[in-house]
């Protein structure tokens, strides 16, 4: 059994100027101790995906139309808040991509990187203080007694980051969830952020979700990546595969337009128009419209996800039917 | 791509921000070194990017440039004329040929005026053409970076990051510039927006013969677009030249660890190479380490990396700012 196991995930936004279906009808299954990355741009749904699973939704005005999230067999979207509770900040954790503002200003390092063991197990103060500086240290903070007592203020954002990734990983959670946790930082400072987990991950064993816009960042840690796109999983493949044959027309496009993989000074190639609105209903495939391969079917027949190889799915009618 | 003639030249910048204490009675306590010596030129018609991390300067680099920043020390000249020796007369005229495009086009499009109110402004504050022209010249500018000028009506917010930079790519042309300063033009975007605009404007440098300082954090993306590459630590150019030498073959141990912690796209290649992960944080330009500033995180460092400040000199067709540059 899967440690998670995501089955048709709708979650749509009910707002003023309509219903925006931020994500419809995701499955997918996350492994124990697999690293597994969500790519996409902004929009695609990646992020509204894991908040779902957290239950982090702003409900109203979102709304978890159907589906469900299995986590070692307990339902997250539809149990008692109760039972969520027991799973969620202990067993699943979350960093997020900001951390100027996911810390709470107010409170000193030591209070918040505490807090998750004060909820969620029976220990005395006094031993949670020492988990926490122990976990403190083990991120890299370098004079973990001194900067223990200090306020978010006085870390770097790299600094900041690592001090998310302590209070999340102090309760040993079996999966961590880490939205675009490196989007706000420079690169050498990505740099250690990126193997930091890939060492916390390595020590404990946890299976990691890592959401990112950016596909360079996926290709040296995750072990099967899945593409989004308005709010549908368009491909799915270990990460050797995803990046050398590279199936659905939309996962190429992405790849052609990275500087890296170009030629110098060549003509990038670039999208042609704009993601569609999800307030709309999308009938036929929703990469369609900016599609150079698309034909007179994808515009009124909805594709799934269907397997070219195993382990690697991708939703293109036209790739099903080998005529690209 | 270096000429004789540049458009731009720098001479040792300065811009130093004096950091006050005291609530009575205020006293100077020092400052923070944020640009601290930087000379460099800007050859016509040439991309030179500017890379860094955050808090290196290389932001108030360009504000010193466009002349939104008093200079501490040095000058610096456009077309052979000192900028700081202009009047306030000759400076408005000047400005009209250096224009600036900023990081995030959310925050620089003021949300109240239409893509025409936005693109008129210059037109008019600079009396370019008469009034009966404006409405042309929009027109005009609107379909240089691709927009439909039937949109010409709508507020910033109608539309997406990509296009709403492509306004601000458009205002910054509408005074027809000599050379645009872009500060993190495509950081905000996402990479399918972010090679459209690069296209543009490197299409725009081609077209046009304007001089472009492409400021970016993302190696890859200034590699793709520049002729030269200066790469800034603390407030200081630590190595400069042709963009594919810096980047392929990095000199300056700063600029190997900022090469090797550029993702690679090729999972194969990813997994393969090493990457060198710098310990620690850039120190604070308030108190800059003595000798060169790297030396704290520097693998190679020295006794006398600690005491001398390394100056900017050539080395293998470029320069560098290390001392130790033909020995590692």
């Amino acid at each position: 059994m899967s440690l998670l196991e995501v089955t048709d995930l709708k979650t749509s936004f009910h707002t003023r100027s309509g219903v925006y279906r931020a994500v419809d009808g995701v499955s997918f299954n996350v492994e124990r101790g697999e690293t597994l990355g969500i790519v996409g741009e902004s929009g695609s749904g990646k992020s509204v995906t894991c908040y779902s699973i957290m239950g982090l939704v702003p409900q109203p005005p979102g709304r978890i139309e159907g589906g469900s999230a299995m986590f070692d067999g307990v339902d997250l979207l539809h149990c008692s808040p109760a039972a969520a509770r027991r799973i969620r900040g202990r067993r699943v954790a979350m960093i997020f991509q900001d951390p100027m503002t996911s810390l709470n200003p107010y409170l000193r390092i030591s209070e918040q990187v505490i807090e998750p063991l004060v909820i969620h197990e029976k220990i005395s103060r006094r031993a949670a203080l020492q988990r926490g500086l122990e976990m403190l240290a083990a991120v890299g903070i370098n004079d973990a007694p001194r900067r223990f007592n200090q306020y978010p203020h006085e870390f770097s954002g790299g600094m900041r980051q690592r001090v998310m990734i302590a209070m999340a990983l102090i309760t040993r959670p079996e999966l961590l969830i880490a939205d675009e946790p490196t989007t706000a930082l420079d690169v050498t400072v990505q740099a250690q952020i990126l193997e930091l987990i890939g060492t916390m991950q390595r020590e404990s064993g946890m299976a990691v979700i890592f959401v990112t816009h950016d596909l360079a960042v996926v290709s040296g840690l995750c072990d099967r990546v899945q593409v989004m796109y308005a709010g549908r999983i368009v491909e799915t493949a270990d990460t050797r595969t995803l990046f050398s044959d590279p199936r659905h027309p939309y996962t190429r496009a992405l790849q052609r337009s990275i500087p890296a993989t170009q030629p110098k000074g060549a003509e990038l190639y670039t999208i042609p128009g704009l993601p569609p609105d999800l307030s709309q209903p999308i009938p036929g495939c929703p990469f369609a419209p900016r599609c150079e391969f698309a034909a007179e079917r994808c515009r009124d027949t909805t594709p799934a996800l269907a397997e070219v190889a195993p382990g690697h799915a991708q939703a293109c009618l036209r790739v099903q039917a080998h005529e690209i | 791509m270096k000429s004789d003639d540049p458009i731009l030249q720098l001479t040792d910048v300065k811009v130093h921000f004096p950091v006050h204490a005291g609530v009575l009675r205020r006293r100077r306590v020092g400052a923070v070194r944020a640009v601290d010596g930087v000379t460099l030129s800007l050859g016509r018609g040439e991309v030179l990017g500017l890379v860094g991390e955050s808090g290196c300067g290389k932001s108030t680099l360009a504000r010193a440039i466009l002349q939104l920043v008093p200079l501490t020390a040095g000058n610096i000249q456009l077309n052979g004329r000192d900028l700081a020796a202009c009047s306030k007369v000759e400076l408005r005229a000047i400005r009209r040929d250096l224009q600036m495009v900023f990081q995030d086009p959310y925050a620089s499009l003021n949300p109240r005026l239409t893509v025409y109110d936005t693109l008129a402004e210059p037109l008019i504050a600079h009396r370019v053409c008469p009034q009966a022209e404006v409405g042309a010249r929009v027109a005009g500018l609107m379909r240089v970076v691709g927009l439909a000028p039937r949109f010409v009506r709508k507020y910033p917010h109608e539309f997406s990051g990509g296009q709403r930079q492509r306004i601000a790519i458009a205002r910054a042309l509408a005074l027809q510039p000599r050379v645009i300063v872009a500060d993190e033009p495509v950081s905000a975007l996402d990479v399918s927006v972010q090679a459209q605009v690069l296209n543009l404007l490197a299409g725009l440098v081609r077209e046009m013969g304007l001089s472009l300082i492409f400021i970016a954090h993302d190696l890859s993306v200034v590699k793709h677009i520049s002729d030269r590459v200066a790469v800034m630590y603390l407030g200081k150019i630590v190595e400069l030249g042709r963009a594919a030498d810096v980047i392929e073959r990095p000199l300056h141990p700063y600029t190997r660890a900022l090469v090797s912690a550029i993702p690679n796209p090729d999972p194969v290649a990813e997994r393969a190479r090493r990457r060198i992960v710098l310990a620690g944080d850039p120190p604070s330009p308030l108190n800059p380490p003595a000798g060169c500033a790297f030396h704290p995180r520097c693998a190679y460092a020295q006794d006398r990396c600690k005491s001398a400040v390394p100056p900017l000199a050539p080395y293998g067709g470029r320069e560098v700012a290390c001392v130790r540059a033909g020995e590692i």
